[in-house]
């Protein structure tokens, strides 16, 4: 501790940075609680009155979206996409990673660099030719479309991550295993993953938070059958434009998952945003 | 630190080579081709040259769309990048009101970009949303579907409650990797608050401070659907920034030539001001190695 004065002397330093705090928190969460309330009002209480608190409280609209298979199953069309990227991203990016943290070769930097210019490129350039590449290979409006659409803004992010996780690790240690006898994919699968499963986990999460996030590439991309929650969402806006109770609790059900596995990667989530080559 | 030549590493990364060019160089090759080309429908293309690009640089639509895109950027890192900051600073250290904040800061960069986009819309409107209802009641008109300045403060607001997290987990993950012995030594020479900031805290942040600048410049360059579904890109043309007005262009009105020459333009913009990044991120990397 470093703030170790006379407790009078602390005491409004403490203040002020609470302050600070709790207005920054309550600007984050007043719409979030907004949301949260709406979608527990039916839609004539939102459209007439004007209340804090759901004033009826009722489950109406999470009812429509859990019995309703064009709404729920947006949520199963995204999993399975969003769980195809994150699997593929992390199967390409754990050897490159390993490349790129061990060895110099011919055109490292710049093949680093380019890949860096993929998770820079603006999704909307791609949009028209990923329209038109998936649909003449007959990929449209599949899950897998999307997945690989995906790795190309989550394959550098997961090499990058990766990367710099990899590189805190020393180098003594892959030394040691291959005089003591081991083949490289005994070596990199038995104890060089073992040792970066920090860093493996705080990846999965972040290719699943971008990918979860996505939509432009995920509406361009399909239809019916892989149609993701998202785009179903903004249908429904254009559609009705009505169904304020419904949207909201469509909303809200998107945050859960994430609130959930930001729960499991709370001490790593500031480390893994820092990580890259900083 | 030193490593070893290796070209066999290429093996490893060969994978990702491949993936991330199919991804990426041939849907850009058929950009470059449509760039050159017009089509009235069908599968018929008439070579065209630079046209398309002649025309573009001279239409008003592209120049008032860059300009306010880069206005909004430098906006936003006008405010994100200093709230951020203090943000981190204001963090509590450890213990488990470090994990709730971390938790509880971290929540906006999960919603999905159309879902910030829902609760933005719902949140301002004058007859159903707090924001709006307060704003109306205390005497101020306030519709950022009809007015473009509204339109303008929300859209902003809005990018500041889901991005401004992102520049206070990183400043934040800065902050903690700096050794207690530096405040220590702070303490001893009876340092104002300030300078620790400035000469200890700031240089040290340095690093992370970069990329989050390069993280919310480029998002923000290339942001489309958080404002898509808040405003449609209006009143009129109010908020269509770049990406907005390139996917209007390209899958709205299947204006296949132009779309993609303009499409190559951004990218090249972006490139270039990644190179820019880049080379300013290796240089500080090999400063700091050297000290």
């Amino acid at each position: 501790m470093r703030e170790d004065h006379a407790a009078g002397k602390r005491m409004p330093k403490i203040r002020l940075s609470a302050v600070i705090m709790i207005a920054y928190l309550l600007f984050l969460l007043v719409p979030i609680y907004w949301l949260v309330s709406m979608s527990f009002k039916s839609n004539s209480e939102i459209l007439n009155s004007f209340t804090l608190f759901p004033d009826s409280f009722t489950f109406k609209n999470y009812q429509t979206i859990l019995t309703d298979p064009s709404w729920y199953m947006g949520y199963v069309n995204s999993f399975i996409y969003v769980s195809l990227n994150t699997v593929i991203a992390l199967l390409v990016a754990l050897p490159a990673a390993y490349a790129f943290s061990r060895y110099r070769f011919y055109g490292d930097n710049h093949l680093f660099f380019w890949l860096l210019t993929n998770r820079m490129a603006p999704p909307a350039v791609f949009a028209l030719p990923f329209f038109q590449l998936y649909s003449s290979v007959s990929l449209f409006d599949t899950h897998i479309a999307v997945a690989l659409a995906h790795c190309l803004f989550n394959v550098p992010l997961a090499v990058w991550i990766l990367e710099g996780f990899m590189r805190g690790i020393p180098r003594e240690i892959d030394e040691t295993a291959f005089i003591d006898g081991y083949g490289f994919a005994q070596f990199f699968t038995r104890i060089f993953i073992p040792m970066i499963t920090p860093g493996i986990g705080v990846t999965a999460f972040f290719c699943f938070m971008f990918s979860w996030v996505e939509l432009l590439l995920s509406r361009t991309l399909t239809s019916v059958d892989a149609k993701p929650i998202t785009a179903t969402m903004t249908r429904t806006v254009s559609a009705s434009g009505l169904d304020w109770g419904v949207l909201a609790a469509a909303g809200v059900l998107t945050i859960i998952p994430g609130a959930i596995v930001i729960y499991f990667v709370r001490s790593y989530i500031a480390k893994g945003f820092a990580m890259g080559r900083v | 630190m030193d490593k070893p030549v290796n070209q066999r590493a290429w093996i490893l990364v060969l994978p990702v080579v491949v993936l991330v060019a199919f991804s990426s160089v041939i849907p850009m090759m058929t950009v470059v081709n449509y760039s050159f080309q017009d089509t009235f429908g069908g599968n018929e293309f008439f070579w065209v040259g630079l046209d398309w690009y002649r025309e573009l640089l001279q239409s008003e639509r592209l120049w008032d769309a860059l300009g306010r895109q880069i206005l909004f950027s430098v906006i936003i890192l006008l405010i994100e990048i200093p709230l951020g900051i203090l943000v981190a600073l204001c963090m509590p250290k450890k213990g488990w009101t470090a994990s709730l904040y971390l938790v509880l800061i971290a929540l906006p960069l999960l919603i999905p970009y159309n879902v910030v986009g829902t609760i933005w819309q719902i949140f301002g409107r004058s007859d159903i949303g707090l924001l709006g209802r307060v704003v109306s009641d205390m005497g101020i008109s306030y519709n950022y579907a009809q007015n473009a300045f509204d339109a303008w403060v929300t859209v902003i607001a809005m990018d500041v409650w889901h991005w401004t997290s992102l520049v206070a987990l990183l400043s934040y993950a800065g902050l903690r990797s700096i050794p207690n012995a530096y405040y220590q030594a702070a303490k001893i020479d009876q340092a104002s608050r300030w300078s620790v900031f400035r000469y200890i805290e700031l240089p040290k942040m340095r690093g992370v401070l970069i990329i989050a600048v390069l993280l919310r410049f480029m998002d923000s360059f290339m942001i489309y659907t958080e404002p898509f579904v808040l405003t449609g890109g209006g009143p009129g043309n109010a908020t269509t920034f770049l990406s907005i007005d390139l996917v209007k262009m390209a899958l709205g009105q299947f204006d296949l030539g132009p779309a993609a020459a303009f499409s190559l333009m951004y990218f090249l913009v972006i490139l270039f001001i990644s190179y820019v990044f880049y080379t300013v991120m290796i240089t500080t990397d090999k400063g700091e190695a050297k000290q």
